[in-house]
């Protein structure tokens, strides 16, 4: 079910290549001064040993260009090493733009992955091949770090923030999950299999969970049910801004600063509303800390998100659903 | 902060000479042990320097994110009692100087009469402190399960409290800890231990007792004066 | 040469100049308290390599058979913390440097006696409440003590630990101070920075990372243990703390700190190079330089150990490439200690053995820093067995090699007796090739993703597992061997004279061992450091 190959974990990811391309090379790189080092030490050291008439070395004139040559070398070397590495950590870490996002919760001691087509899955993950994933993540509790170590990439998971993982899956088949930042005591049990699936098998399996509300659909029930709306309603009133199309917009404080509406903004203003208040609104919204939990947040985030101007509710932007036919054709 | 050796003063006598009482065995000469005293005594203030800078790295991280909080959570704290601390330890560096002057000279009285007036006015200091803390126990403003903050974005003023309490804290632990070198220097002061020969004990004492003032001349505006005019 | 021997009568020496407990608990003498720091140290090395030999039979089976995972996670953490705080950074400067600094720059004693008995008595204190820590349950955080983890969930002694280690800094900075002060003032007529053992160098290099680095950690500890004794939230993010805050404190200290580890070894090292093949250390000024540069570089790549910690990658691009620059003057001193041994004359005694593997193993370890320091890399390595390998091989394969290779060169000075040279020639070669087995396969356990500070893992880990305890247990082996022999040559050991190893030096003027106070008469220097002339090389 798993292979291991001796020298690096199976490739299943788009860069994995990449990685383990950077990688060998410093490995050879390294090899070779190691080497270098090793042979001239031991070669110095026979050549040069202690014999009769021979009790003490001969002091050589020290050489600038001798210096100078072997700094500039290796630092050029590793020059090279910088610039490649940096461009896989690039490739690495932005997400394309057509990724679809999926929601991680990591607490002790366990992984909560939900689908956009709100699925939810503890430490197993089933995944597309050929679809982009980007993981948008948060920690219940400690720090913690989502590693997939086929696909090559980590992220550490915090809590009161959001971090973001991405990568596309070229493999079938079932790889580990780990958790790498040591979060308490059963940090070694949070290991877990993600499956990818050709995309119909995946379709398959979404198909198993029928009925399950999307991350949109629940988020409008938590909406509803922390009476919102109350407040926020289309046209906006004087009690709170309209939340239609605010996703990704700037918006002006009170305190005359400015602020983007992403999802860090959308979390700090349901749980420390006053923190950045919006022009020309007092500060009446309570904090919903305590009765909101992460997940709860992620599903209202995405309702948020969804909402248009003019004609109200639900177009799914960016959350494709339980279509027909994964066939690799992104929304 | 010097650890030589505890001899009875010997005033003008030689400075060169190896069997000086006041030279430690391990020196060659008096100016040999003075110069190292002083320069272990700024080696001493620039650890102390990183040792608050740990602080200030979080207070500039937190007030670069959070501006209004410090600005709410200064609106707090009681600017005159304050500015009274800074005027007294302004003077107390003055009469530290002037006792280090007079160990310098060789004055005994004068020594004794200036570094008790430091101590005094580093007790007022703590005074004063002591009652601004009360204050802020009473008003629910000490961090932790009994914090109250009335205004906006409470979570983030109970940052600004941790880190007030937590530098102007630090800074009232070394001012104790001076206090206390002062009590002890205090009877080879009044018995006429230092002058011309031997004062550098007195005299890196002073730098650790300047330092303490600069570490408050900057905490004060940095604490209390955020967004007043 | 113009040394001013010793002449004094020939049987009183520091060791016998006074005895009793009260003698040695109160001595003013940097020699003494060099062997007070060698007990004490010893003992917290023997404690970390307790816990380590327990944590390595745990991981013996992938499943957590052994022990629960809590008391696994204790093991792990107070490993880390005896090995860091209590053997690692007071080590080579605390003995080695406090027994050499006067004796090689031709000093009495160090600038400031008491100051440094007072920093065995914190060190001892820090050592105590850490003890008790462990006795009481130990701590689990790790021995990085991320928050919020440590600060806000642990049930373990963070703060008495905590304490601990901030009582053993102080010890570590007033050390610095005293180091610092006594290469300035203290220095013989004649003895100029360029005619100084590179020894000195390095010691002073690692002095000024211990006083500035030292103090941070120290505030952070404050701060951790405040947010968890008062409830403060300054790293807690549900009370408006950010948790990458801690770790910027910690690791701005933290990474210097392991050239704190590393400088002294490489002066050793440059000793043991020079003096066994008999010839001045090429590029001397180099090295020299390379010292300071890597204590000044140092403080400026801390951010290499938060790659994928949610800082921005912007940060990353440039704690990355200030990374590559830190590596340059370690590269420089490997190649000039290499170019040493061209046209000398090299013997292959005991400490010169240390010296040849610590270039050897350093190099592997530094290289796969840099390896580290590359972002595509560690983007999947991070947090992987990969940087437990990385770190063990310049602490432990240089480092550790450094103190033993240094502790078998002085010891004849220390102790004024030799140890038995098969015995210590056949330790060295099995604690080489045990350390290799124990961590060579942890390279290839990182990449394949087997994370850090894990009790149980899955089975085709295994076989890696087994090859690397089975290291560990003949590395202990190693270890053994030479407590076994250095303890019998306390006894037993063949007196030496002045000089058995045939070097230049200061320290070699005096008698084996030296009397209380070093020198009678201050030497006047007029040489350069690493004179090696013919008629001067035959043993005394």
């Amino acid at each position: 079910m798993l292979r291991d190959l001796p020298l690096h974990p199976p490739s299943a990811s788009t860069f994995a290549g990449q990685v383990d391309g950077i990688y060998f090379f410093a490995l050879l790189v390294s090899i070779f001064f190691s080497l270098l080092i090793a042979v001239l030490i031991v070669t110095f050291a026979v050549r040069y040993r202690r014999r009769e008439g021979h009790e003490v070395g001969e002091p050589v004139h020290g050489s600038l260009w001798l210096e100078i040559g072997w700094s500039a070398i290796p630092f050029a070397i590793m020059m090279v090493m910088f610039f490649w590495g940096t461009k896989v950590f690039f490739t690495a870490i932005r997400p394309p733009a057509a990724a679809i996002e999926y929601h991680v919760v990591a607490k002790q001691w366990m992984w909560k992955f939900q689908h956009p087509s709100g699925q939810r899955e503890i430490n197993d993950l089933h995944v597309p091949v050929g679809t982009p994933i980007r993981f948008k993540m948060t920690s219940e509790d400690v720090i913690h770090s989502l590693f997939f170590p086929a696909m090559r990439t980590k992220a550490d998971v915090l809590p009161g923030r959001y971090t973001t993982l991405w990568f596309e899956a070229t493999r079938p088949g079932t790889y580990y999950i780990f958790c790498t930042e040591y979060c308490g005591a059963e940090h070694s049990r949070m290991i877990g299999r993600v499956f990818v699936l050709e995309p119909h098998d995946y379709e398959t399996w979404l198909a198993g969970g029928a009925g399950i509300k999307t991350p949109v659909a629940r988020g409008a029930e938590l909406f509803a049910a922390f009476n919102c709306s109350s407040c926020h309603q289309d046209a906006g009133t004087a009690r709170g801004p309209a939340l239609a199309g605010l996703f990704g917009k700037p918006v002006a404080l009170a305190d005359g600063g400015r602020a983007v509406a992403d999802d860090a903004y959308l979390r700090e203003s349901i749980l420390n509303p006053t923190a950045k208040l919006v022009a020309g609104y007092q500060p009446l919204m309570p904090t919903f800390r305590g009765q909101v939990s992460e997940d709860d947040l992620m599903q209202l985030i995405a309702y948020i998100k969804s909402l248009q101007p003019a004609g109200g509710a639900a177009a799914a932007a960016g959350t494709p659903v339980q279509r027909a036919g994964f066939d690799g054709e992104m929304p | 902060m010097s650890s030589t050796a505890d001899m009875p003063s010997a005033t003008g006598a030689a400075s060169t000479a190896a069997h000086h009482p006041l030279l430690a065995h391990h020196f060659d000469t008096l100016d040999q042990q003075r110069e190292s005293s002083s320069l272990a005594m700024w080696v001493f203030l620039v650890t102390e320097i990183m040792f608050f800078g740990g602080l200030f790295l979080a207070y500039v991280v937190y007030r670069s994110m959070y501006p209004q909080v410090f600005r709410a959570g200064s609106h707090e704290l009681d600017v005159l009692l304050g500015g009274a601390n800074t005027a007294i330890l302004i003077c107390s560096s003055l009469t530290m100087a002037l006792a280090v002057r007079g160990a310098q000279l060789g004055q005994r009285r004068s020594l004794t009469v200036f570094i008790v007036l430091t101590m005094l006015l580093g007790l007022a200091f703590l005074g004063i402190k002591a009652v601004e803390y009360a204050a802020k126990f009473q008003h629910g403003l000490v961090p932790g399960a009994n914090f109250h903050f009335a205004g906006p974005d409470a979570d983030h003023v109970q940052l600004f409290f941790s880190i007030y309490f937590a530098m102007t804290g630090l800074h009232a632990t070394h001012m104790i800890i001076g206090i206390g070198i002062i009590l002890w220097l205090l009877p080879a002061c009044a018995r006429g231990r230092y002058g011309p020969d031997y004062y550098h004990p007195i005299e890196c004492f002073g730098l650790y007792w300047h330092f303490v003032d600069i570490v408050w001349i900057f905490l004060f505006p940095l604490l209390y004066l955020v967004g007043r005019h | 040469m113009n040394a001013v021997a010793v002449e004094a009568p020939a049987s009183i020496d520091y060791i016998n100049a006074d005895y009793g407990v009260r003698s040695w608990l109160l001595t003013k003498d940097h020699k003494r308290i060099a062997v007070l720091y060698l007990a004490s140290v010893t003992l917290f090395f023997a404690l970390g390599g307790l816990f380590a030999v327990i944590l390595r039979l745990e991981l013996l089976t992938p499943r957590g058979d052994l022990m629960q995972s809590d008391f696994y996670n204790r093991m792990f953490t107070m490993h880390g913390v005896a090995m860091v705080f209590f053997f690692m950074i007071p080590g080579i400067p605390a003995v080695l440097g406090n027994f050499l600094v006067p004796l090689m720059i031709g000093a009495k004693d160090l600038a400031f006696p008491r100051l440094n008995l007072l920093s065995w008595y914190l060190y001892v204190a820090g050592g105590l409440f850490t003890l008790w820590a462990m006795i009481r349950g130990g701590v689990d955080t790790g021995w990085t003590f991320y928050t919020p983890y440590s600060s806000s969930y642990s049930n373990s002694h963070v703060i008495l630990t905590g304490l601990g280690i901030f009582i053993a800094g102080f010890s570590s900075i007033l050390t610095g101070l005293n180091f610092i002060v006594t290469i300035h003032r203290l220095r013989a007529p004649g003895m100029t920075w360029f005619r100084l053992p590179l020894f000195i160098w390095a010691h002073y290099a690692t002095s000024l990372v211990m006083i500035l680095g030292t103090p941070v950690v120290a505030v952070t500890i404050l701060l951790v243990a405040a947010e968890r004794a008062f409830g403060l939230g300054i790293f807690d993010p549900a009370r408006g703390g950010d948790p990458v805050l801690f770790q910027h404190l910690f690791w701005f200290y933290s990474h210097p700190a392991v050239y704190i580890m590393v400088l002294p070894a490489m002066g050793v090292v440059s000793e043991l190079i020079s003096a066994f093949a008999r010839k001045p250390v090429y590029g001397y000024k180099f090295v020299a330089f390379s010292s300071l540069a890597i204590a000044v570089l140092g403080f400026l790549v801390w951010g290499h150990h938060m790659f994928v910690s949610g800082q921005s990658a912007y940060a990353s691009v440039i704690f990355s490439v200030l990374s590559m620059f830190v590596a340059v003057p370690s590269a420089v001193k490997v190649f000039n200690w290499t170019a040493t041994l061209f046209r000398g004359s090299v013997s292959y005694d005991t400490p010169m053995l240390y010296a040849l593997g610590f270039i050897g193993l350093f190099t592997i370890g530094g290289l796969t820093g840099v390896m580290l320091a590359t972002l595509g890399i560690d983007l999947h390595v991070h947090d992987t067995y990969f940087v437990v390998a990385h770190f063990h091989y310049v602490m432990v394969g240089g480092t550790i090699m450094g103190y033993l290779g240094g502790l078998h060169y002085w010891w004849p000075k220390i102790a004024g007796s030799m140890y038995p040279k098969f015995w210590s020639r056949l330790a060295a070669l099995i604690i080489f090739v045990g350390f290799n087995l124990t961590f060579f396969p942890q390279f290839i356990l990182g990449y394949l993703g087997m994370p850090r500070r894990y009790h149980a893992y899955p089975e085709e880990f295994q076989v890696l597992h087994v090859l690397s305890t089975a290291g560990a247990s003949i590395l202990g082996i190693g270890y053994l061997i030479q407590v076994v022999y250095f303890t019998l040559t306390m006894r037993y050991g063949k007196r030496v004279g002045n000089n058995p190893w045939g070097a230049v030096g200061l320290e070699w003027q005096t008698t084996s061992p030296p009397p209380t106070y070093n020198f009678e008469t201050t030497p006047v220097v007029d040489w350069d450091a690493y004179e090696y002339k013919e008629k001067e090389a035959a043993h005394v």
